[in-house]
């Protein structure tokens, strides 16, 4: 596969950049780190979205509902087990928040199948009343979550060994990095990695590559190229309930509207890494995370312009996103 | 005359014209007919509420663009009259001057938008009007110097729409002719001319263009039309009517925060009275607004008597509790997309046509 690397080396540029306007080594490294991690976080949601538009021209207003699933899951599963994250054994609560996870991934994927099946298929091909369901869909989600979890904000705190900071001696300064930062980016790693063997080694992975690049000719060739979208679509929400776990942990706290303020980022993202590229996705991510972080560091009051700045600036450069995919 | 006036695009259906009848005689006499201040509150509501759901109709309906960023230029002309008022003095001239600078934001940002992302899909244009809307808001809420932030502006209107000022002696059928009932005739004939001319629009050459673009968007490209330029126009006519929209809110309110006039559940609101009172039809966004507004105002009582019923009921006790009564219009929104395309107007056109069909 052809790389284009000029988006790669923005990414580079960037952060280079912000290295002497940051002032510190330590401060930059800082930054850049809870960037990329919260651009892995954010490429782990986007990742399910962005496919599925690329698969079937499906573009899901509704998918903060999966978000906000994910992360009202968490509270409740944590609660469940208060006694386990709140011991002082790494091993237990790595198991509390693997349950939370998991549970998030699979109400988000079973609410997913009903979503699919009762919203999104009757509308397929009409871009119009597919904006118009998925948003109503959104905002049934929504009041059906205020019925189960209530309206207000559901704090969700840490577990016990996450707390805290790893001390990295660097550039001759002591670097602090948020324990859960790097566990999130671990997290979001793995799901890239996977992601990126399913696709490029797996025969389902081809197929999938293929329906993006052309339907019809995947269609004629004897695939049901719908059972392989419902299959889509249903893993992306599940990874977006991953997503909402770990944001939701990141802030510490969720409320009903946390879908609609990622899916808003999600949209940022997907539109700069070009509709449908999961490459794209990432690195749009990536370039999210940075800018916000750095931004948020060097002028706060920037920071709440600096995503559309961002889009603004490269859709400029590429107006139909980092990595356009192909012909349609 | 009346024909006219409605652009040749009649009611096509008794019960519509019925209806269509009972609004306008009820908001014109609304005043007289509804005392008391709540009543009047809603009617005026009803009023900018039709202005902006018929100015979004023309995106929705007409041009099958889907635009999220309607609430910004709703925004832009409430916070020009606010500022204008509160900077300039609480005069027409400062009103004017506010007004007039309101609308050459609109103009400029939708013709930027709309180049900027009208070229390629529909679904881009709503992705990119979600995200410049909602940097719009959180732009009016931080400049707390001009806009006066998360608590909005409070200001004065010139002194003839006061509500202290009493043009009679006593009052006329029992209702005080004051500055409010005169703001009050201010918005209705604003809004019967505006309605009037976005029917003019919508049937002139210029609207049968755009639906032939919502229709076949590469087929009116090959008769000559460009749809980039025809789609930008009427974004930018949407915006221009908003804004006016948003000018009639702030005149009616004497005051606009983010909230009243920009916030994301105008937007949600907006987007449902047009599926439920029919898109592509100015009559529904008449329809859909007087239903929408009223059952928004006294439904949550409706719910909250059905609440009491079900009470002890452990599920249905939650779900029509008063708080989630979104959560039905949300199922009303996507059964309406599902089966009435139409909407409420749709369906009673149909009706009518199907009607007339079987007697002849």
């Amino acid at each position: 596969m052809k790389l284009d690397p000029r988006p790669l080396a923005l990414l580079a540029a960037l952060m280079l950049l912000a290295l002497p306007l940051t002032g510190s080594a330590s401060t930059w490294l800082n930054l850049t780190l809870a960037g990329l991690a919260m651009g892995l976080i954010v490429f782990v949601i986007a990742s399910g979205l962005t496919l599925v538009f690329g698969l079937m021209d499906v573009l899901n207003f509704g998918h903060g509902v999966f978000i906000a699933l994910g992360a009202f899951m968490a509270t409740t599963v944590l609660a469940a087990m208060a006694p386990w994250a709140a011991s002082p054994d790494a091993a237990t609560n790595l198991t509390a928040l693997a349950a939370a996870c998991l549970a998030g991934m699979a109400i988000a994927a079973a609410v997913g199948v009903v979503f699919e099946r009762v919203l999104v298929r009757p509308v397929y091909g009409q871009h119009l009343k597919q904006i118009l369901i998925t948003m109503g869909g959104m905002i049934i989600g929504e009041e059906l979550i205020k019925a189960s979890w209530g309206p207000a904000l559901i704090p969700l705190p840490m577990p016990e060994t996450l707390r805290g900071i790893f001390l990295i001696g660097a550039f001759g300064a002591d670097v602090a990095v948020e324990k859960f930062r790097v566990l999130a980016m671990l997290i979001g790693l793995v799901v890239l990695v996977t992601l990126l063997l399913v696709l490029n080694r797996t025969k389902i992975g081809l197929l999938i590559r293929a329906g993006v690049q052309d339907r019809e000719m995947v269609e004629a060739l004897g695939y049901r190229i719908r059972r392989l979208f419902v299959g889509v679509f249903v893993a992306g929400a599940a990874l977006a309930g991953l997503g909402g776990v770990l944001w939701g942990l990141v802030q510490q706290g969720v409320t009903p509207q946390i879908g609609g303020q990622v899916n808003l980022l999600l949209f940022i993202v997907i539109i700069i890494g070009g509709l449908g590229s999961t490459v794209g996705c990432l690195v749009g991510a990536l370039l999210v995370g940075l800018v916000a972080n750095y931004v948020g560091f060097l002028a706060p009051k920037a920071a709440l312009f600096s995503n559309i700045g961002l889009m603004v600036a490269i859709l400029l450069w590429r107006p139909q996103g980092l990595y356009p995919v192909g012909a349609k | 005359m009346i024909r006219a006036l409605l652009s040749h695009d009649l009611p096509r259906s008794r019960i519509l014209a019925a209806l269509l009848l009972i609004c306008l005689a009820g908001l014109a006499g609304a005043p007289f007919l509804f005392p008391g201040t709540q009543a009047l509150n809603v009617a005026a509501k009803i009023l900018v509420f039709i202005l902006l759901v018929a100015s979004y109709d023309l995106l929705l309906g007409y041009t099958g663009i889907v635009s999220f960023a309607h609430t910004m230029f709703v925004g832009i002309g409430a916070y020009g009259i606010a500022i204008a008022s509160t900077r300039l003095g609480s005069d027409w001239g400062s009103l004017a001057i506010g007004f007039v600078a309101a609308l050459a934001l609109s103009a400029v940002l939708a013709l930027a938008v709309g180049l900027a992302s009208l070229r390629v899909k529909a679904i881009f244009f709503a992705m990119i009007t979600l995200a410049v809307a909602s940097a719009f808001m959180t732009l009016a809420s931080q400049l707390s110097d001009i806009t006066g932030g998360e608590d909005g502006l409070n200001f004065q209107l010139p002194e003839a729409l006061r509500p202290s000022t009493e043009f009679l002696e006593e009052p006329l059928w029992g209702v005080s002719v004051d500055g409010r009932l005169l703001t009050y005739y201010l918005l209705f004939v604003a809004v019967a001319l505006l309605i009037a001319l976005l029917l003019r629009i919508v049937n002139s050459p210029f609207g049968r263009v755009l639906q032939a673009i919502r229709e076949n968007e590469f087929r009116a490209e090959a008769i000559g039309y460009r749809p980039v330029v025809y789609r930008t126009g009427a974004n930018i006519i949407a915006a221009l009517l908003a804004c006016c929209g948003g000018a009639l809110l702030a005149l009616w309110l004497r005051y606009t925060g983010p909230e009243t006039a920009m916030s994301m559940e105008i937007m949600l609101d907006l987007l449902l009275i047009v599926v439920i009172g029919g898109m592509g039809t100015v009559y529904g966004a008449v329809i859909g607004s007087v239903l929408f507004i009223v059952a928004q105002n006294y439904l949550q009582a409706l719910l909250k008597w059905a609440g009491a019923a079900v009470d002890g009921v452990p599920v249905l006790a939650t779900l029509v509790s008063p708080d989630r009564w979104l959560l039905w219009l949300g199922l009303l929104f996507v059964l309406a997309v599902y089966h009435f395309p139409g909407g409420i107007v749709g369906r009673l056109r149909l009706a009518a046509w199907t009607r007339g069909r079987t007697k002849a």
